[in-house]
Parts: C-alpha cells; structure tokens; sequence
C-alpha cells in the first residue's frame, strides 16, 4: 500500500466497472467512487501492520491437492439437466449473441 | 402459535417418533404458522407446500424410522443453498427463475436423515449484507421487533426459526452470517469449522469462507442437525476427511461446565461493545462461573486488522466468484443485446444490486495489476497471522467467549446508506472464517435498552464442535432457551 491515501475519482470508479463488466451511471459511480475511498482508506490501516515473511494463508484447507482420476463424470448429469436453465439453447447448444 | 410451533425440535422429533404426531400434521402445522406469519416477516422466498406434504404423506405410509433421526421434521432452507427442483435465486434478480438440477450435499443429509423441506428462505442478495435489506425481493423484519432488522445474511433463517414457523433452518457464514442473524433475533446458529460440511451446492461467494451451519431454537437441536450436514464429501475438494461424531449424545452429556477453561479475548470486551450488550453477556458469563468454568483473559492481538482483511479476501473472491453469472448458461440474459460483451455488461448490471456491484468493484480492484500484492496478497499474510492468533489463545482455554456483535438488531434503513459502517459491525464474527475455525451464537438475554436479543460467542478448536455445543447446552439449561415469539 502506498503512503499516500488512496483516492478514486469517477473514471477510476468507470474503469473498474469495466474491468467488471459493468456499465453504471455517473451518479452511481459518483456515489461509489466516494465510498471506495471511505472503504479503501480504512483498509489502508493494514499497510502498518509488519507482515516480511508471513507466508499468505489463501485457504484455511491447506492440505495438498486433492486428486481424482481423470475420467469424464457423464453419469451425472444429462445434457437436458445442463440446458435446462439455459436462457437461450437450440437443445443441443448454448446460443449466444454473434462474438466478432 | 399451535403448541406444536412452540417445541424444539428435539420434542417435535420424539412425538414424530412416537406416532404421536405425524409428519403431514407437522408440516401442516408449519405451513399454517407461515400463512399467520409471513406478510409481516417476509422470510420465506419459495414455500413448496406441495412436495413437502406429498413428502410426509409418503413418511407417514412408511411410519416412523428410528433410524432416522430427523424423520417427519419439517426444515427451511436458505436460498444460497440449492434443493434439487426448489428455485435457487440467492435473493438475486440474475438468478431468478433458476431452478437447479443438483443438490447440496448437507441438503441431502437432512433429507436422508428423514426431513421434510418446507422452502426456501430470503438473504442479502449473494449473501453479502448483515441485514437482509439487501435482498432483491423482500426486506425480512425482526420477529422481535419489526420494526428493526433481523440480521444478514442469513435474516430469514434466524426469522423463520425465532417466530415458530420451522423447527430448524439452515444458513450459511462467510463473516458471521448465521451467528448475527441467530444474535440479533435469539436463537442458537452454528457456524462449523471450514471443511466440517460439504460445500457443494453451496452457491459461492467467498470461496475459502463460507460454511453452512444450522440454526435453531435450543442447542440440541443445532447439534442434531449437525451430525446429519457433517462429513467428508468428495464433491468438495476443501472439505476435510476428519472423523464426526455424535454432536446429540455429546453436548446433552455436559452438565455443567466444571473443568472448562472460557477464555475472555480483551480485544472483544470492555470497549467498542454497547454497554447494554456487555452487561448482558457479563451476566451469562457470571453464570459459566457459577457452572463450574474458569475465566482467562486472552488476547487476539490483531483484531484491529480483521474488518479490513476479512472484506479485503471476501470481495477479491466474490468479484471471481460472480465472474460466471454472464447470462449465457443460466440467470438473466439482456435480450436486446446484439453482440456477446454487450450482453455480459447488461445482464450483469440489470441482474445484480447495488452492494453485489460494489463488492465485485472492490474485488476486482483488490486483484487488478498494481494493487494485488498492497490489497490481496497483503490480506492473505494479515489472515495468518489472525488464524495463529486464535490458534495460540485456544492453547490457553477450551474455548473463547465474546460478543457476536457490539450492538442489538437496528432500525431498518438505520445503517444501508452506510457500507463501511455496516462492515464494521462484523467485527467479532469475520475473525472466526479467516482463521477457519468453528464458532456459535447463544441468546443469553434481553438488552434492557432496546429490548432485543443478545447473542454470546463461543468459538472452540478446529473440529471441536461438540467441546462448544456442549458448553452452550450447560449454560442454556441454567438460563433457559429463548421460546418463540410472536411478531410484534
């Protein structure tokens, strides 16, 4: 963290919405931009705090990788299970709007 | 409220036993209290009041089976979990209409262990809020008082079970979900260690965090529920291949609590606590004394750094987590979107609320180029350092006793203009998932300010559930378990 206080305008607040992929209006980003600054200085605090040499705890299950035989599971579930909730689907595809 | 309503699980299920209820009357009994109920509450998202009596109607053909040990008890859901052919919407709009076509695992524990699922019950939208305000669809009022809020994320949970209307009900705890609900309305909620139950079906918010538990009116019937949803599951690579065992037989054999060392964070008391609350809880404390434990003071030196830790690690692995709801598999789809990014970005900005998209922004900030190692990484070393603290202060007592939260259930609309305030007040319960350890909430009294319910924390040793259980169970049976209310 810097030492400096962190300060989000609202073309910070835009281009993370991109990153997000969303598309908010100025009033909200405005509103959001404010408190990501009240949220991200109070977070801040935690640039004090000596941490050289804490290995970082991701998970609390830090037991190694579980392993499985790599064998496809088609048991399971039906392709019509899969499609079920599709918002669009031909009855064999997801359909999505044209990519490119 | 039929007398039925007003028994603990633990008495439903010996009269189920007996023959003396039967499940359809059960259910029907539960169904009757949400129909009385349920315009004030709003606890309830989806009652299937059909297969649940078709499902007793087939129990009651089959008579009662003592090897079940929840047969014919009617239970509800949260919403984050899903129930194979009930809807999933997790209190979003960008689930709505989803139906899955799975199950979680500790879903099918209790209904292999002879329950009956009643529905589905209302949260914060994606389980994010302490209030349940932020649901998409209903705002869930304090059975106590509603005029205030019941508590988040699991609001309807603590609601459902505190106003009669189920016997049990599960919930799910990211950063004290199911204990500040069960605080704030009075009643018993469990949150196990991470791995003790299965995740699967549980929809994801934070990954390395959430844990399903039980809430419930006494702490019997929390352990009953317990040992149905416990246990190893090779659909979740995270849960632990640990041994369970009977949490029942185990927190009725405690007596008293000769022997128990309570250890007193002092982090957690004598500041930054509503004196009303502490009084409260020095009250129950006193009481563990008179029981028979010892109280030691013990510190939890970097409590200072868990909010921020604690909302630093959970909306780094919500923005990843909510990274899938696209509208191409399932959920909402924008339907005038005419090219495939335009329809992420409508989807995603119609379906989810107002706090979802600022906990995904602040996720995805946390993680981007630049700020991954000053945010995320530096939260992931803050995070061991408060697991050891919890680990060194368990080396000193049995358990550690505190507050759930340092006020009472608020005023509705009190706090939701605020978001960093609300975080604050997790405080006492975020801590607990970082570290990854078990802890609970038992209603220990009325505030004399406000007069709500105050909830005391226990928090034991990795997979040492039945140590807390046990204890809770000696002090509730010397200061009486909280009796449903009606809401007023």
């Amino acid at each position: 963290m810097s030492d400096e206080k962190t300060t989000l305008g609202v073309e910070d607040a835009a281009a993370i919405a991109k990153l997000a992929r969303l598309d908010l209006d100025q009033d909200v980003l405005a509103r959001f931009a404010g408190q990501f600054n009240a949220i991200l200085g109070y977070m801040d605090k935690l640039s004090e705090l000596d941490t050289s040499g804490v290995e970082p705890m991701y998970s609390p299950s830090e037991h190694a990788t579980v392993f499985r035989e790599d064998r496809a599971d088609n048991d399971r579930f039906s392709r019509d299970d899969v499609l079920s909730n599709a918002p669009e689907s031909d009855g064999s595809f997801f359909i999505v709007p044209k990519i490119v | 409220m039929s007398s039925l309503n007003q028994k603990s699980l633990l008495e439903v299920r010996d009269l189920l036993q007996a023959g003396e209820v039967t499940a359809v009357e059960a259910a029907t009994a539960c169904l009757q209290r949400i129909d009385a109920t349920d315009a004030t509450l709003k606890a309830f998202l989806h009652v299937d009041r059909e297969a649940a009596l078709s499902q007793a109607k087939e129990l009651d053909q089959a008579g009662p089976d003592p090897d079940k040990p929840l047969w014919g008890v009617p239970i509800a859901i949260k919403d984050v979990l899903t129930v194979d052919g009930m809807p999933a919407t997790c209190a979003s709009k960008i689930l709505e209409g989803f139906t899955p076509f799975y199950e979680a695992t500790c879903v099918t524990g209790l209904k292999d262990a002879g329950a009956v699922i009643l529905g589905k019950l209302n949260m914060d939208e994606f389980a994010m809020g302490s209030s349940t305000e932020n649901s998409a669809y209903q705002t869930t009022r304090n059975p106590r008082n509603t005029e205030r809020v019941p508590g988040g994320s699991s609001g309807g949970s603590a609601a459902s079970v505190a106003s009669g209307q189920v016997f049990a009900a599960l919930g799910t705890d990211t950063g004290g979900s199911i204990r500040q609900p069960a605080s704030f309305c009075g009643c018993v909620g469990v949150k196990p260690t991470y791995g003790r139950v299965s995740r699967y079906g549980l929809i994801a918010y934070g990954s390395s965090l959430d844990q399903a538990g039980p809430l419930t009116r006494t702490v019997a019937d929390s352990a009953v529920l317990l040992s149905a949803m416990a246990g190893h599951d090779p659909k979740d690579s995270t849960s632990a291949n640990e041994p369970t065992e009977d949490y029942l037989a185990a927190t009725l054999d405690r007596k008293d609590l000769k022997g128990v060392k309570l250890g007193l964070p002092k982090e957690f008391w004598g500041q930054g606590v509503d004196p009303e609350v502490e009084a409260a809880l020095l009250r129950a404390v006193n009481t563990a004394k008179d029981l028979g434990a010892e109280l030691v003071e013990v510190s939890l030196p970097h409590t200072e750094y868990a909010v921020s830790t604690y909302y630093i690690i959970a909306m780094a692995e919500a923005s990843s987590n909510l990274a899938r709801l696209d509208g191409v598999r399932y959920g909402h789809r924008d339907k005038d979107a005419q090219e495939l990014i335009d329809m992420y970005v409508k989807s995603r900005t119609q379906g989810f609320g107002e706090e979802v998209q600022r906990r995904i922004m602040l996720g995805t900030y946390v993680l981007s180029a630049g700020y991954y190692d000053a945010y995320y990484r530096k939260a992931a070393q803050a995070r061991r350092l408060i697991r050891q603290d919890y680990l060194d202060a368990l080396d000193k007592c049995d358990l550690i006793c505190g507050a759930v939260s340092p006020v009472v259930a608020w005023k509705m609309d009190e706090l939701i203009g605020d978001p960093l305030k609300m975080y604050l007040m997790d405080i006492f319960t975020s801590p607990l998932n970082l570290a990854g350890l078990p802890g609970m909430s038992l209603p220990v009294g009325i505030d004399s300010a406000h007069s709500m319910p105050v909830g005391l924390q226990f928090m034991a040793k990795p997979f040492h559930e039945a140590d807390m259980l046990g204890a809770a169970h000696a002090l509730e049976q010397a200061i009486g378990p909280m009796a449903p209310v009606e809401p007023v």
